[in-house]
């Protein structure tokens, strides 16, 4: 079974061509286009679960040997050899089964939300080219395949973020979103560059094998590099800024390629390559740092914003920057267990948010929001349940991933006590504005206006259904890796531990942070190492609950107090609420002075020196041919003349 | 004589021409009759070129289809044409863009049609000869022969400035062209005095080792000469007139074709024929590229008139070509030759588009479209494919030029990978901003709200080279393994011979040339006639 892997991509190329070419041409009906796309989607999501079981069938050492499944060569030039290959191992089949399986939902949601849309065909052929795109991301067998899905996300994401290419704020956003990740990539390009010139082939494989003859300034380098290409796709700090204005998209695109899938692959990138990170700590720490960085810095910008998928938006960020946190203080698998918890929680807010929006014809702002749980249930109860993942509320999925990051973030020999306050106080944040979010939205009086209140619907089972089964998800998706303090058995990071390490012959049963703890104190499992991860736990749940309370509080008890709040310190909300002038000062500094070195070269440079010289050489030859022309007049006397000089300088010439 | 017994390089030169004689003898006033001769001719010559791909032995490194026929005994000139791997695909480069070109002027020139055809066809043999020519004066008769027919394009069927850009063209070029005709002659005696041979035989001039002071000189005069045709920045700037004034066709050809001359001529004859002075030329060479790459980029940005838009990123793209061709590598080079093919495919093609804009709404600035997609999405899908091919997306042909280029320029010296590799954020902002401001957005013109979306015959246009660009982004291999041994062999040959040179006579010049070949461990296929 696992050599059909290269059917799981195919099925969504298949449909994006269908969609695309003939679904277009002949302007097919949106019964049959919606039935190729998602049925298309299913496939390839069948194809994951049955190669999944493959997988496990395998012994757990054999499980992340599987020989790489190659179709062709491909960029084939003296010492450079690349394929179009796949691998599968752990890593890469969890990562097509979120894929596939969070995107199957998404797409039949969209036949829902999309139905009214003129645009539909074009927007499940981009819909499943994406899906295509990001498989093969996840399941390429070396980097210049990988990029080629890297890349080919980032288009389709610049396609569907402009999907309404009419105004201008999404054409916008989506080129913004396009040249953003372009700077990624540079980084990502070097990196391979890099790892070419000094390991001579591309193949992760071998690549990995041979990592141990990099010197460590090389591999530190490497690391780096290829993080400047996931700050691009996963929207970390410095380059985070497309993600907030790629929710002009629509909103189901926001769920799957903005939250629950392609912005993660900086962190399944990282994870896939934790063997040249293992060896370099600086990149490590480079990563950590931007992580928690990141995650409390985009909390911060999410507790003030109005408009519902903006403060989603700026939440993915914080939660990528936890999950980065994860990969840089090495615990690898906690960092893909958040972000397989994240793609199930995150893709159901959006889902939720879009559902909103149906109901509200289209309202993103959220202060004309309010009372919404009566006539929209479902909507409201799977949003909940999603919150309360998100929050880190125990039982949800939520809890258990992110909860091991941050005992990681303290305990990990990479980790530190530093790590872990932001982190816990990013979570805290995290509570608050999306309870805030919640409640806002959903209690309360009803805000809209007269007009839109009459429409207020739930949505039709198309789209609820998909919301429910992804709000189970949100719910149970935590218990395949419940950590052993808490009784549990990790099923997660022992299915992973193949390829990502952390779990010795013999330990299997034990959970992987008390693994490395044990590692680390050289002791055996003893209480305290257990007891303090039980403290930290019992900490991180009542900052959750704090931040709760307090979004209660001001929302719910007082809700006049946020404005008496925000006129106190008016200096502080602005800052905020601006996003700290980020965009206005990228905008500054980069586009206008590109454009104004553009123009000055073209206008002073180009006109008035480069091709002002070349005319000026031909003005010369004009200007000694007019001269010359003078010479030239006619009269016999004047030649006369000049024959009797010239005869003069030869005779004197030849006197001499 | 060559593998197919039959001189298949003379008819696929002449065999336009032929067709342009068969034209004269065509009454004036039949322009349908005409149109559809020509492009039966264009055609006829594509199929032909074709069995050169098919019969191309990719095991060999050496000519291929060689014929030589002394021409002027006297002066030991020779009709001497051959191919190998890095000519072969510009060749039918060449006979693919020349059909399209007849296609895209179908109604767009409308006087003097059949002296336009003939125009074309007469150009099509002037490029195919330069590419195929081993003699050095054959080589020049027809690197000047082309001129004539693209000036009289530029001059006769151009915009409002056309006799200025026509003229501007044509003498820069010729002035750069003279000195190389000089240093020809003056090579031509240096090697007669030197092994009693007077030849203007490339392969023969080749073996010749001078002294690195004359080499320089020589080199300078051969790379002035080509550095114009690239164009390499600072020589650049007839390039923009140029193509805002020539007509559809014109500019596909100049950007698709007659551009590469330019670098062809640097790795067919300035490299080879001098390399020690190549390889101390590398710095200089490259730090132009990375100019023109960056420099071009940014200049591309601004414009306004998309026509000129396109030729500027033709220099930044041509910036790319002359970066990888000097790194010296593997790579390098191929992605070099590769991007020569690239750049003709989707440059032509966006030349192309930008024609079909043009034949519509008779502008071609940014600011009189915008909203485009909406009534023209056909238009929009090809137009979207060029687009990003040109931004090197993988999976498009672009991709695979740029990648190899940049990871030779690396692999030769990092600095200049990393500078070159600015080149592909700088490509996406101006070709995506270009985009947007013509396709996306309001409609803000009433004239745009009415316009047609393609027909078929535009769209017979623009399928082959959709189908070039997926194809040589997908199967590139399909491609690099023709081009591979004689992109080895140039290296290998130009490394041995550089070597000669810089490090002078320990022993026989030719006996240490043999040495390296056997301890390079490299197999290598020397063909002698």
């Amino acid at each position: 079974m696992i050599e059909y892997v290269w059917l799981i991509p195919l099925f969504p190329a298949m449909g994006f061509l269908f969609n695309g070419l003939i679904g277009r041409w002949c302007n097919l009906d949106k019964k049959t286009v919606s039935w190729v796309a998602c049925s298309a989607l299913g496939l390839s999501f069948l194809f994951s679960i049955l190669v999944f079981f493959s997988l496990l069938r395998l012994p757990p050492d054999a499980r992340a040997a599987v020989p790489d499944k190659v179709l062709f060569d491909w960029i084939v030039s003296g010492d450079l050899k690349t394929v179009i290959g796949y691998k599968v191992d752990p890593l890469s089949i969890v990562m097509a089964l979120v894929v596939s399986g969070v995107s199957f939902f998404i797409h039949i949601y969209s036949v829902g939300y999309m139905h009214d849309d003129t645009g539909f065909t074009r927007y499940f052929a981009y819909l499943n080219l994406f899906v295509f795109m990001m498989l093969t991301l996840v399941l390429a067998n070396n980097f210049l395949f990988m990029f080629v899905g890297w890349e080919g996300v980032g288009l389709c994401s610049y396609l569907l973020i402009g999907f309404w290419f009419e105004r201008d704020a999404p054409a916008n956003a989506g080129k913004k979103a396009f040249v953003v990740n372009r700077v990624g990539d540079f980084g990502f390009m070097l990196g391979m560059f890099l790892i070419f010139t000094h390991l001579g082939t591309l193949e992760f494989n071998q690549v990995f094998a041979k990592a141990h003859i990099l010197d460590p300034l090389t591999v530190t380098m490497i690391t780096l590099l290829l993080f400047v290409g996931a700050t691009g796709k996963s929207a970390q700090i410095p380059l985070y800024v497309w993600l907030p204005d790629a929710m002009e998209g629509p909103t189901p695109v926001s769920s799957l390629i903005h939250a629950a899938t392609m912005v993660t692959s900086g962190v399944y990138m990282i994870a896939r390559c934790h063997v040249l990170y293992s060896m370099a700590p600086i990149s490590m720490v480079v990563v950590a740092i931007f992580g928690a960085a990141t995650a409390i810095y985009a909390a911060s910008m999410g507790l003030l914003q109005f408009d519902i998928k903006r403060v989603l938006a700026y939440s993915t960020i914080s939660q990528l920057g936890y999950m980065f946190l994860a990969v840089g203080v090495g615990a690898f698998s906690a960092g893909i267990f958040h972000l397989m918890t994240h793609a199930f929680f995150k893709g159901l807010l959006f889902l939720g948010a879009g559902s909103v929006m149906h109901a509200l014809s289209g309202e993103l702002d959220m202060r004309k929001m309010g009372g919404l749980w009566r006539k929209t249930p479902i909507t409201f109860l799977t949003f909940l349940m999603a919150t309360l993942a998100i929050a880190g509320i125990p039982g949800f999925s939520g809890f258990f991933s992110k909860d091991e990051i941050l005992w990681q973030s303290f305990s990990s020999p990479h980790g530190h006590l530093l790590l872990w306050l932001v982190g816990a106080a990013a979570a805290g944040m995290t509570a608050f504005y999306m309870f805030r979010l919640t409640f806002v939205t959903f209690l309360g009086k009803c805000r809209a206006s007269e007009k839109v209140k009459k429409h207020i619907h739930e949505s039709p089972p198309i789209m609820t259904v998909p919301l429910i089964i992804l709000a189970v998800l949100s719910v149970i998706g935590g218990y395949v890796g419940i950590p052993h303090v808490l009784g549990g058995r990790n099923y997660f990071h022992e299915f992973l531990a193949p390829v990502l390490g952390g779990l010795p012959e013999g330990v299997g049963h034990a959970s992987f942070s008390l693994v490395k703890l044990a590692h680390a104190g050289g002791g055996g499992m003893d209480g305290s190492g257990a007891n303090l991860e039980l403290v930290l736990m019992v900490v991180s749940v009542i900052i959750a609950l704090i931040g709760i309370s307090i979004a209660f509080y001001l929302y719910i008890l007082k809700p006049d107090v946020p404005k008496k709040l925000a006129k106190r310190f008016k200096a502080l909300y602005t800052l905020v609420f601006n996003k700290y002038y980020v965009d206005e000062i990228y905008e500054a500094s980069f586009i206008d002075s590109a454009k104004k070195i553009g123009t000055f070269l073209w206008r002073e440079f180009d006109d008035g020196v480069v091709d002002r010289t070349v005319n000026l050489v031909a003005g010369l030859m004009l200007w000694c041919g007019k001269i010359l022309r003078k010479i030239q007049t006619g009269r016999v006397q004047g030649y006369a003349l000049g024959i009797v000089l010239g005869a003069v300088v030869v005779i004197i010439f030849l006197i001499k | 004589m060559n593998q197919l017994g039959f001189p298949i390089l003379t008819t696929v030169t002449f065999l336009p021409l032929a067709g342009a004689v068969l034209l004269l003898f065509m009454p004036k006033g039949r322009d349908e009759l005409l149109k559809r001769v020509t492009l039966i001719i264009s055609l006829v010559e594509f199929m032909v070129s074709l069995p050169l791909f098919i019969y191309f032995d990719e095991g060999k490194a050496g000519m291929q289809f060689v014929e030589k026929v002394p021409w002027i005994k006297e002066w030991g000139v020779a009709y001497y044409m051959g191919i190998d791997g890095i000519s072969l695909f510009l060749i039918l480069l060449t006979t693919f863009l020349t059909v399209l070109c007849v296609l895209s002027s179908w109604t767009a020139v409308e006087k003097r049609i059949k002296e336009y055809m003939i125009c074309f066809l007469f150009l099509e043999t002037g490029m195919i000869g330069a590419l195929v020519a081993l003699d050095l004066i054959l080589f020049y008769v027809f690197w000047e022969v082309m001129l004539i027919p693209m000036y009289l394009i530029i001059g006769a069927w151009g915009g409002p400035r056309r006799i200025y850009a026509a003229i501007k063209f044509f003498i820069y070029t010729m002035a750069g062209s003279v000195l190389m005709l000089v240093a020809i002659i003056a090579l031509y005696f240096l090697h007669g005095k030197a092994t009693g041979e007077y030849t203007f035989d490339l392969l023969r001039l080749y073996q010749l080792a001078l002294p690195i002071k004359t080499q320089y000189i020589m080199f300078a005069a051969f790379a002035l000469a080509f550095a114009i045709k690239v164009p390499m920045f600072p020589f650049h700037t007839w390039l923009p007139d140029a193509h805002v004034e020539a007509p559809t066709a014109g500019s596909v050809i100049l950007a698709g074709v007659l551009l590469k001359l330019g670098a062809y001529g640097f790795i067919r004859f300035a490299i080879p024929l001098f390399p020690a002075a190549a390889f101390k030329a590398v710095p200089v060479i490259s730090i132009l590229a990375l100019i023109g790459i960056i420099y071009g980029a940014l200049v591309c940005m601004m414009q306004d008139d998309l026509k000129k838009l396109v030729a500027f990123s033709s220099v930044s793209h041509l910036g790319f070509v002359m970066l990888g061709m000097f790194a010296f590598n593997v790579q390098g080079v191929q992605g070099s030759i590769y991007q020569m093919l690239n750049h003709g495919v989707s440059t032509g093609a966006l030349f192309l588009i930008v024609g079909m804009l043009y034949e519509r709404r008779h502008t071609r600035l940014i600011a009189d479209f915008g909203g485009l997609s909406r009534v023209m999405p056909v238009f929009a899908t090809f137009f979207m494919i060029v687009t990003l091919s040109s931004i090197a997306l993988p999976g498009t042909n672009g991709f695979v030029g740029e990648f190899l280029i940049l990871l030779g320029a690396f692999k030769a010296n990092p600095v200049y990978g990393v500078f070159g590799a600015t080149g592909v954020i700088l490509a996406a902002a101006y070709m995506l901003w270009m985009f947007q401001r013509v396709m996306f957005g309001d409609i803000k013109h009433e004239e745009n709200r009415e316009l047609k979306d393609l027909n078929l015959r535009e769209i017979v246009t623009l399928v082959p080279i959709v189908v070039m660009i997926i194809w040589m982004g997908v199967f590139p291999k399909f491609f690099l393994k023709k081009i591979d041994l004689s992109v080895q062999h140039f290296l290998y040959d130009i490394k041995a011979r550089h070597e000669v040179v810089a490090m002078p006579p320990e022993e026989e010049g030719t006996s240490s040339l043999v040495k390296q070949v056997e301890g390079s461990g490299l197999k290598l296929l020397i063909t002698k006639e």
